[in-house]
């Protein structure tokens, strides 16, 4: 096995000294040839795996298409009950919060390790704001019995004027299927927030890491990867703000 | 690449295996413990975890497939009633699909070869690579849960409403498990893909790549698009189960369709998630032992990318009969047509290398031969099912159950055990025992006929599947496939016990004992943990046997 480490030309023993902007960074794989190959071979597999999850939510977009054309009526008056202004705060912290990850992404070129964490950090407090809002919406749905199940409530919707609301009336059996807009809300925001949430568990552990330094001698791409995923997440939010808050801002009629 | 010289000759005879000897090190004794194994991030360790852990699901999978053949034996439901005979094909179906057929040739021989293929000591991602067969054993084991704790029953489709209104069986567990496994397999395709992207030897260019790498990347490209779209289906009819949430169901306007289109947008394409690999199994073999390079190197490469491309956009033939507008089926009959073309390319590109090659009948060539055979029989009545006039009368009876199983079980198995043998002696260092592993070819093959050629008429008759009991008159049929389901079980126990013989009896293989040209065949067997001495320079195309024959002439003169 001697002579396979040998041949390696990337190893501490053969790394030429004098090629100082070739140094062996300790976080490089010995199945690499290069730390190109390495850096290329992982942003080209966090690049695979967003189009996953791209898939993974197209199955719910596509739900929502079915049913929006079908049950448009419903559709429209029951994203009429969604928190626009809430929605609106939440696209706002959520770009911002993507705003510093990708000046955390600099800054670890860069090699600033302050910058970096207080820019994690900043990313990270955004993110736990953008929840916060979220939790509220959800109370506030909970409240309305918009929340689908034994509980779910079409009163708001076959007599909205008992609630103080100018919607025309559903007939009941449209109004039923309000439920299935506030499922496809639930599941789609839920989901979303669910890889926020999991998005912020990384964070804290990329903090940690950036504090610890070990982003800042150029091995920077678990925060270049992570950075991908958040504003894939981003990206995702931006689709379902118009789809699920906007669709009745211009009616058809 | 070819020098002038006209070498009408080819490699026939095989070299003396009673001169080879095991090297020192490799990657089986580089370590040794539980925990090396259990930790390891070698990718050939990880194949033989694999190759472990699908074997157990095969048989019991198959002991449920012994169960339904049993139970069918008497037009009566005698032997179980008939909701456990339900629960019976679901577990069979669950376990074959999810926990054998998709991991078998990709995650066992791909997981050990390709890497070894393109030049490459690791695949891309070693920790993920061990995490999905973490992921297979935690779906495996909740698949287990669910049958111990008293089974399913909804089938393997999980079709709404039954599975979501009207069954109080463990759909839950069972769920839990396919959307683990499937993860599984989405990180093996990612580590593929990113693998032959960015892996690959210097000189290995992608049309100098051997054909199984080249199907491999295709289904790999199925299983990352489409495993995830299992994913969110499985999750909602999770939570329609749980909470009620009415996107299924039409009480509440739902729509129970929009499963089926969901389900089947990723499991049709998992059908040739599951026999691409093995259609590269076949092209490595029938190259090998013809000694002739793949005729139409070319075609059969990118007929694999069109099967994958095409297997996209034929999901709704599996719903003709649910509804969709005749607008649509009549749309996704003729693209169903059109996903023969490329099978029917490999064929005649098999059948065209095999013409004037030096044809040796070595046991992984046998199983070629009758993966060749009963897979054409398995696709063309696919054409059949694909007709949409002939899909009303056959479509849910037992031809449609002869016609997936000649694709999965003649087709696919017979691939998987083709490569088994065929990289046997490359995983293991040795030889599996010659004339037993030709009977178990055969007795493989007459077992499969006698068990689904009658499934064909059986279903022709108009047999409903998934039903314990049927008319009397369809017994006889029913009694051959199931004396031939026997037949097929021997066929299958026999390499399981010679393979485990051979591991310590058998004779040692020596470094390339087929005369194959591949990468893997390069090396010592079983090879190093890192796979090459040095990173190998490729400067010559794949199957080329004039180069193969060149080297060993020069090493000869250089001994001399």
């Amino acid at each position: 096995m001697d002579n396979v480490i040998a041949t390696h030309p990337h190893t501490h023993e053969t790394a030429v000294p004098a090629e100082h902007e070739h140094v062996v960074l300790p976080q490089h794989r010995h199945h690499f040839e290069t730390e190109e190959q390495q850096r290329e071979a992982g942003s080209f597999g966090m690049w695979l795996f967003l189009l996953t999850e791209i898939m993974f939510f197209g199955g719910m977009f596509f739900a929502y298409l079915l049913y929006r054309n079908w049950y448009y009526p419903a559709f429209t008056v029951a994203s009429n009950q969604l928190n626009v202004p809430e929605g609106a705060a939440n696209t706002a912290i959520l770009i911002t919060s993507g705003f510093f990850m990708a000046l955390g992404v600099w800054a670890a070129e860069v090699r600033k390790k302050g910058l970096l964490v207080v820019m994690l950090i900043l990313t990270t407090l955004f993110g736990v704001a953008f929840l916060g809002v979220k939790a509220d919406e959800y109370h506030e749905k909970y409240e309305k019995h918009h929340i689908p199940g034994a509980s779910f409530s079409t009163a708001m919707f076959t007599n909205p004027a008992a609630y103080g609301l100018k919607e025309e009336p559903l007939a009941p059996d449209m109004a039923e299927h309000t439920q299935i807009f506030f499922f496809l809300y639930f599941a789609m925001t839920g989901m979303h927030a669910l890889h926020m949430i999991i998005g912020i568990v990384i964070l804290f552990w990329l903090t940690w890491r950036a504090h610890r330094g070990e982003f800042s001698a150029g091995y920077v791409a678990p925060i270049e990867n992570f950075g991908l995923y958040w504003h894939f997440v981003d990206i995702v939010w931006l689709f379902l703000f118009p789809l699920l808050y906007l669709i009745n801002r211009h009616p058809l009629k | 690449m070819s020098t002038s010289v006209p070498t009408l000759h080819t490699i026939v005879s095989l070299p003396d295996q009673s001169t080879a000897t095991l090297p020192k090190k490799h990657y089986i004794n580089n370590e040794h413990g539980l925990l090396s194994w259990l930790l390891t991030g070698d990718h050939k360790r990880i194949a033989m975890l694999y190759l472990i852990s699908i074997t157990f699901f095969f048989f019991i999978g198959g002991a449920f497939a012994g169960l339904i053949r049993l139970e069918l034996l008497t037009p009566q439901s005698d032997l179980v009633a008939a909701d456990t005979y339900n629960k019976f094909f679901t577990m069979h179906g669950i376990i074959m699909i999810f926990l054998f057929l998709v991991p078998s040739v990709p995650a066992t021989l791909g997981n050990f070869l390709i890497p070894i293929m393109l030049g490459a000591k690791d695949l891309a991602f070693p920790k993920i690579n061990l995490l999905s067969w973490y992921l297979y054993l935690i779906g495996g084991t909740l698949t287990l849960a669910a049958l111990v704790l008293g089974g399913v029953d909804t089938g393997w489709t999980f079709t709404t409403p039954l599975s979501t209104h009207y069954l109080n069986t463990h759909v839950l567990t069972a769920a839990t498990a396919i959307f683990i496994a499937g993860f599984s397999s989405i990180f093996t395709g990612l580590n593929f893909i990113v693998t032959i992207h960015r892996m690959r030897a210097p000189g290995m260019t992608w049309f100098r790549m051997p054909l199984f790498v080249w199907s491999n990347y295709a289904a790999s490209i199925l299983m990352v698009l489409g495993t995830p779209v299992l994913a969110i289906a499985i999750v909602l009819v999770a939570l329609e189960r749980l909470v009620g949430i009415g996107v299924f169901d039409p009480a509440k306007g739902g729509d129970p369709l929009l499963f089926q289109h969901l389900f089947w947008f990723y499991s049709h394409p998992a059908v040739y998630i599951m026999i691409l690999p093995g259609m590269g199994v076949i092209s490595e073999v029938i190259s090998t032992f013809s000694r002739k390079r793949v005729f139409g190197y070319t075609a059969v490469a990118f007929s694999s990318v069109a099967i994958a491309l095409f297997g996209f956009f034929v999901w709704a033939h599996h719903m003709f009969i649910m509804g969709v507008s005749n607008y649509s089926a009549l749309v996704f009959s003729l693209l169903t047509m059109l996903v023969a073309v490329p099978s029917a390319i490999k064929i005649f590109n098999w059948a065209f290398t095999l013409q004037k090659g030096s044809i040796t009948f070595e046991t992984p060539m046998l199983y070629a031969f009758g993966f060749m055979g009963l897979f054409t029989i398995g696709g063309l009545t696919g054409v059949f099912l694909g007709s949409l006039g002939m899909d009303i009368h056959l479509t849910e009876t037992y031809f449609i159950v002869a016609h997936f199983h000649f694709v999965m079980v003649g087709g696919m198995l017979m691939a998987f055990l083709s490569g088994i043998h065929f990289w046997w002696p490359k995983m293991t260092g040795r030889m599996y025992p010659e004339s037993l592993s030709k009977l178990a070819a055969v007795v493989t093959f007459i077992g499969f006929n006698l068990t689904f050629l009658p499934q064909f008429i059986l279903g022709y008759l108009g047999m409903p599947r998934r039903y314990a009991a049927y008319p009397p008159e369809y017994q006889v049929l029913n009694v051959l496939s199931t004396a031939g389901a026997t037949v097929l079980g021997v066929g299958y126990m026999l390499p399981l016990l010679y393979l485990g013989w051979s591991l310590k009896y058998g004779a040692i293989a020596g470094n390339n004992p087929w005369q194959a040209t591949g990468l893997e065949w390069q090396i010592q067997s079983p090879p190093l943990t890192e796979n090459f001495i040095e990173t190998p320079i490729v400067d010559y195309e794949a199957y080329d046997y004039e180069w193969l024959e060149k080297k060993q002439r020069e090493e000869v003169t250089t001994v001399g």
